[in-house]
């Protein structure tokens, strides 16, 4: 890999290619596709979180001119199967994935697609919903987790059987996995501290917020091919979901991946993409459907809610001696929550000798749950990030130095026993400690500086990219990774720098499934780590034929042949070269075109550490919250395109905040109560401050320049450091989310009544 | 959405003619910042929707010699903050229609149809009632004037009968030494409807420092915006102070009734009813020209 | 009577006619019917501003605008804002300080930035964020993007500057 540390292009900010189509309104994005002869595709949902289907009658709908063809779960075939189908960083069992496009017998959440339409105009789609008829047998409805792990509650599934390391449970059961990590003897561990602190924590179902509403549009030709354009985190996932979902051979379907809107993990699954196609292929004619806000809310995947209990044992030096996690993660409908990352991000950037981490995976009626951005890691971060912040008060210690003492460095274990390879927590923290902002005074009542870290491992997987040359010595980038952020224009300076070239000669797109090779999806931060030595890989393999070529024009053997600053010069002979535009330029004559393949997988684990520090002020009458200064550290490795990888680190930290702030689902028996963005709260751009940013740069182990993926963590430590910063401000533990002014004032009262209390 | 018919009327008359002949329920349009959600979410079905926003009567922005402003039923919220004169003498109707909502519905959402909405927690409608608004109705047997505080009856409720139409609200000329401030606690800084709204009005007298007349009106704790006669009481006749403050802010909250919702609790919104009322006194006095830092105590005023 | 209303308006400078359903938002109209999807729908209740256009000089949620509402507005759209092929300031300084990601609340945020610019040349940063606070984005923390604004707000002035040497 390349070990020089000055760069051309590798950070620098060079204008985004892609960036034109999008400020002038250009670029198309999943719901801007019209096609000729297009229907429009609406979806019936269930009003009931928990009932037996027991008869739809479609037949008034269909009646209504305009409509051309109404399916409902009985035109899907019908998977018995424990098949599992990839959905960007989980697997989930297919015939849950059907459940999710169009219920079958029974609905298990409120929301779950019942029927749907195909119509010539929007309205007459939506008149349509409204006559067809369906009659339901409402059932008990169980929405909170520590209910629906009880002896007696009411069971979503007759056939869930608890899955562990111990095997399957033998009844039927809500609790769908359980998930365990453990070391040393916790007991003796916690005996032996001066401080033990244990809290528990509740945090409610948020939604990853994209601001694009979920969409596809399908067309079945008339020999069954399939091609659906949708805008989707990872074009490969939503095939084989289609394929196995549909049981057509994937071969058949072609999926094309539209300028996308936003996904934070949440745009991997195909919610509509088999609705659409089954309603082509019933009239012959494109189908599009776009999901309304309050329909993204209810029936795609938020991330979880949690409960959590934490016991941290620590010495008075601040050496931490034991902890005890007790995790309760909410899946929704069908199994699949992120305990499983949680259970191996929020103590892992610790070395404590004894600890154990039990981990429940439950069903609720609720939406089922999908990946969002560090999926698991910010609950368990702000329980942990929040003790530990109470462990350093008591103690006395700073609370950076705290976390000093005890941080991880390449070759501890994380919680599962993974050894960590290269990693920058240490600098991070020192990083933070020798900062400005960690250094400025902070005065006045009611304001605090809340300081929290945060780990995620990060994810690598497969990538394809393909070069291909133009005659006028320019280079084409083929990727197959969705761009959500930017990575166009890293991967187009990847090449850049590897061929010297400017950056204006490199034009990057993304293609889809039947354009380049397979590509795992955008998520878990690895498109610019794995994507990235694709590119890198396709760079080399590039330059070894080009050599060939340059070998060819100078009439030499190409071993006689190096390249250097952009020329292919013979050995020896430094006036004896050719640049490498010249040789694209003449591939036709030296040989023929061709175009160089990159594809990278089994990278070694490149992981992030994150910290936010912010300082706010609490209203003591009201309990709101406001922040005043904000800074986010993250190692990145390296930063390519140093502008995006801010952005990462803001997006993240605002998303935190949104979290940490005012972010929840409100669900009352099933049912959510704020599905809109009046009620569900963003932050707006009167909400935040200006975000600074310290990058670090600690190389990772493996891939180009030491690089990191950077999409993730920063939303893990968000919550906590707000939590943090309000005890400092009003002497009050937040242990929910979100700390909404309510809480804060509540949590406040009841505070004023102990000290009145013990005072009298 | 069933269908419905549009019919843009070009004078009050005609707006008024179009509601009471038509065969089902209709309703009017002003900007349709409200309307147009209820239509797409379902929520109402109409026959017809009368367009009144192109009514030159009403979208006017009037401010009269005497200071009497008279207000377009249909002129968006923008041309009432960015209206100089209203800014100069009713900067209480500004700290309302500036909060409606983002910039983008303020471009068409109305004063007028913030009313005829008659939500709880309907921002312009405790700034009306301290101001001692009236709506000047019109329907097919005329025209009647009823005051704001009277005018919505529940959720979603008014005094309006079929056909019947707001054209124009009328605000009387301030006087001396009176001032008004409307305030309301929301999640976030914009965007979020209120958890509860205050407006407070007084009147007073430099030379006594005594407080001649107030008016407290709360959004978003009972079924229509209502009046705190209580409080009002006691400050009626009293010397300004810190005290007397205080105490009206405390007996504002029994005039509260609110519910629990995603919003926020019903003790939530007592407690924050005594909070409005203070910082809304507090700056309304400092508009009424009383130096509020003399009073003393944790002044809060915005 | 039911059925469609046929609606003037000038549109990017042109003037055009074109049906509508009473029931269509005027956002629908703009992507379904004439194809300009550069106004983008995020929620269809006026809470995100994606789909801001401005008509008769003023931002709007085209969402919460019925079509035939805009019977002989001026309406203004994403892609009226380049002239040619020469980028609005606010398009080109927001690819210059990467005040975009995924890109989808762009077109909104450039619309409601030129209403604020058109009647504000020198705004502050508060008032650059209470005025955009009508937009939602969820990829950036708005950081970049109020730097964009303030930063073509500058670019606007200087240009309007030389004009005014050019023209005295």
């Amino acid at each position: 890999m390349a070990t020089a540390t000055q760069y051309r292009v590798i950070g620098t900010r060079p204008i985004r290619p892609d960036g034109y189509g999008k400020v002038t309104g250009k670029d198309q994005y999943g719901a801007d596709v019209i096609l000729p002869g297009m229907l429009y595709c609406k979806v019936l949902r269930s009003p009931h979180p928990h009932a037996i289907i027991k008869a739809i009658d479609v037949s008034k709908a269909l009646a209504l001119p305009g409509v051309m063809a109404v399916v409902t779960g009985d035109d899907l075939p019908r998977i018995e199967s424990s098949e599992k189908v990839s959905s960007g960083e989980e697997t989930i069992e297919a015939r849950f994935m059907t459940a999710l496009c169009l219920a079958q017998d029974k609905v298990y959440f409120k929301g779950q697609p019942v029927a749907a339409v195909a119509a010539t105009s929007l309205a007459t789609a939506q008149e349509a919903l409204s006559l067809i008829e369906v009659e339901y047998e409402p059932l008990p409805v169980v929405d909170d987790v520590l209910e629906a792990m009880k002896e007696d509650a009411p069971l979503l599934h007759g056939d869930l059987y608890t899955e562990s390391l111990a095997g399957k449970g033998s009844k039927p059961s809500n609790i769908a996995g359980r998930v365990e990590h453990a070391r040393g003897d916790v007991d003796k561990g916690m005996a032996e501290a001066d401080v033990v602190i244990e809290r528990e924590f509740r945090t409610q179902m948020v939604h990853q917020g994209y601001i694009e509403p979920t969409n596809s549009t399908a067309y079945v030709a008339p020999d069954g091919r399939i091609t659906i354009w949708t805008s989707t985190q990872g074009a490969w996932d939503i095939r084989n979901q289609v394929a196995t979902i549909l049981q057509i051979p994937e071969g058949m379907i072609r999926v094309i991946p539209m300028e996308i809107g936003g996904g934070f993990g949440g745009k991997f699954t195909a919610y509509l993409d088999p609705v659409v196609v089954l309603l082509s292929q019933k009239t012959g004619r494109p189908v599009k459907a776009v999901m309304t806000r309050a329909e993204v809310f209810q029936a795609t995947g938020p991330s979880s809610g949690t409960y959590i209990r934490l016991k941290i044992g620590a010495k008075r030096d601040g050496t931490l001696v034991a902890a005890d996690a007790f995790m309760v993660y909410d899946a929704g409908a069908f199994p699949g929550s992120p305990v499983g990352g949680a259970s191996v991000t929020g103590l892992s950037p610790y070395n404590i000798p004894n600890f154990k981490i039990l981990g429940f995976d439950v069903v609720t009626n609720r939406p089922r749950v999908k990946a969002y951005r560090a999926p698991g890691a910010t609950a368990i971060a702000f329980a942990v990030e929040t003790v530990l912040d109470e462990i350093a008060e008591r103690l006395g210690i700073d609370p950076v130095d705290l976390r000093l003492k005890n941080a991880v460095g390449p070759g501890d274990r994380m919680t599962n026993g993974v050894p960590y390879p290269s990693i920058g927590f240490r600098e991070l923290l020192t990083a933070v400690k020798e900062h400005p902002h960690y250094n400025a005074p902070l005065e006045g009542k009611w304001v605090g500086r809340g300081f929290a870290a945060g780990f995620w491992m990060n994810g690598s997987g497969v990538s394809t990219v393909h070069l291909t040359f133009n005659t006028d010595g320019t280079v084409n980038l083929i990727e197959g990774s969705t761009d959500i952020g930017g990575t166009r224009a890293t991967m187009a300076q990847i090449v850049a720098e590897e061929l010297w070239l400017e950056m204006e000669e490199v034009k990057p797109m993304v293609g889809d499934t039947q354009i380049v090779g397979f590509n795992d999806g955008t998520g878990g931060s690895r498109t610019t780590y794995s994507t990235g030595v694709a590119v890198w890989k396709a760079c080399q393999n590039a330059i070894a034929e080009f050599k060939v070529r340059a070998a060819r024009m100078l009439e030499v053997d190409a071993e006689e042949i190096v390249f250097e600053a952009g020329d292919f010069k013979v050995k020896g002979h430094p006036d004896r070269s050719v640049n490498i535009r010249e040789v694209i330029r003449n591939l036709r004559h030296t040989g023929g075109h061709f175009e160089a393949v990159g594809v990278s997988g089994g990278l070694k684990m490149a992981p992030a550490f994150g910290a936010s520090l912010v300082d706010l002020a609490v209203d003591p009458e009201t309990g709101k919250v406001e922040i005043l200064r904000w800074t986010q550290f993250q190692d990145v490795g390296k930063a390519i395109h140093p502008s995006y990888v801010e952005g990462q680190l803001q997006g993240g930290a605002a998303q935190g905040i949104g979290w940490a702030l005012y972010e929840e689902y409100i669900f009352r028996d099933g049912h959510m109560l704020n599905p809109t963005f009046l009620d569900y709260r963003l932050p707006t751009a009167l909400d935040l401050p200006m975000i600074d940013t310290c990058i670090i740069e600690v190389p990772a182990s493996d891939g180009p320049y030491g690089v990191r993926g950077v999409g993730e963590v920063s939303i893990v430590p968000p919550p906590a450091a707000i939590a943090n910063a309000i005890y400092r401000a009003t002497g009050v533990r937040m242990n929910e989310l979100p700390m909404t002014s309510e809480r804060v004032w509540r949590a406040m009262s009841q505070r004023q009544s102990r000290v009145e209390q013990e005072a009298s | 959405m069933k269908p419905f018919e549009y019919v843009a009327a070009r004078t009050i008359d005609e707006a008024v003619e179009a509601l009471a002949s038509s065969k089902g329920p209709a309703k009017p349009l002003a900007g349709g910042t409200d309307l147009v959600v209820q239509l797409n979410e379902g929520r109402i079905t109409l026959d017809r929707v009368v367009d009144i926003g192109r009514i030159p009567e009403l979208k006017r922005v009037d401010v009269d010699a005497q200071g009497q402003l008279r207000l377009g039923a249909a002129a968006p919220c923008v041309d009432v903050y960015s209206h100089l004169n209203v800014q100069r003498l009713f900067p209480m109707l500004v700290d309302s229609a500036s909060i409606i909502g983002s910039v983008q519905v303020q471009s068409r959402a109305s004063i007028g149809g913030n009313l005829c909405n008659a939500s709880p927690s309907g921002d312009s409608i405790p700034t009306l009632i301290c101001l001692g608004a009236q709506a000047v109705i019109q329907g097919p047997s005329g025209r009647r004037v009823v005051p704001v505080e009277e005018f919505c009856t529940g959720p979603g409720q008014t005094v309006l009968q079929p056909a019947e139409l707001v054209v124009e609200i009328v605000v009387p000329a301030p006087g001396e030494n009176e001032g008004g401030k409307y305030l309301r606690f929301i999640p976030r800084n914009e965007m979020d409807i209120a958890v509860v709204g205050v407006g407070s009005w007084i009147r007073w007298e430099p030379q006594s420092g005594r407080i001649t007349d107030a008016r407290i009106a709360l959004g978003a704790v009972a079924p229509t915006p209502v009046r705190a006669p209580e409080a009002e009481a006691a400050l009626i006749g009293k010397e300004v102070s810190w005290d007397v403050i205080d105490e009206a802010s405390r007996l504002a909250v029994n005039a509260a009734r609110p519910i629990s919702d995603v919003r926020g609790s019903a003790e939530y919104r007592r407690h924050l009813v005594s909070v409005l009322v203070r910082r809304t006194l507090l700056a309304a006095l400092e508009r009424a020209g009383v130096d509020v830092k003399d009073l003393g105590g944790e002044a809060y005023a915005g | 009577m039911l059925g469609k209303v046929v609606v003037r308006a000038v549109l990017n400078g042109q003037e055009c006619e074109f049906l509508a359903d009473p029931r269509q938002t005027l956002l629908e109209v703009l992507r379904e019917e004439l194809h300009l999807t550069g106004t983008k729908e995020g929620c269809g209740n006026g809470n995100c501003g994606a789909c801001t256009v401005i008509v008769n000089g003023r931002p709007v949620n085209s969402c919460l605008m019925l079509a035939v509402q805009a019977q002989d507005a001026v309406i203004e759209t994403v892609e009226g804002l380049a002239r040619g092929s020469k980028l609005h300031p606010l398009q080109q300084v927001f690819l210059e300080e990467a005040a975009l990601q995924c890109g989808i609340c762009t077109p909104g945020f450039l619309m409601a930035a030129k209403a604020l610019l058109d009647v504000n040349p020198d705004p502050t940063e508060a008032e650059v964020r209470h005025y955009l606070a009508g937009n939602l984005c969820r990829c950036t923390g708005y950081d970049k993007i109020v730097r964009a604004v303030l930063k073509a707000a500058q670019v606007l002035r200087e240009e309007s500057e030389k004009a005014a040497e050019v023209s005295a």
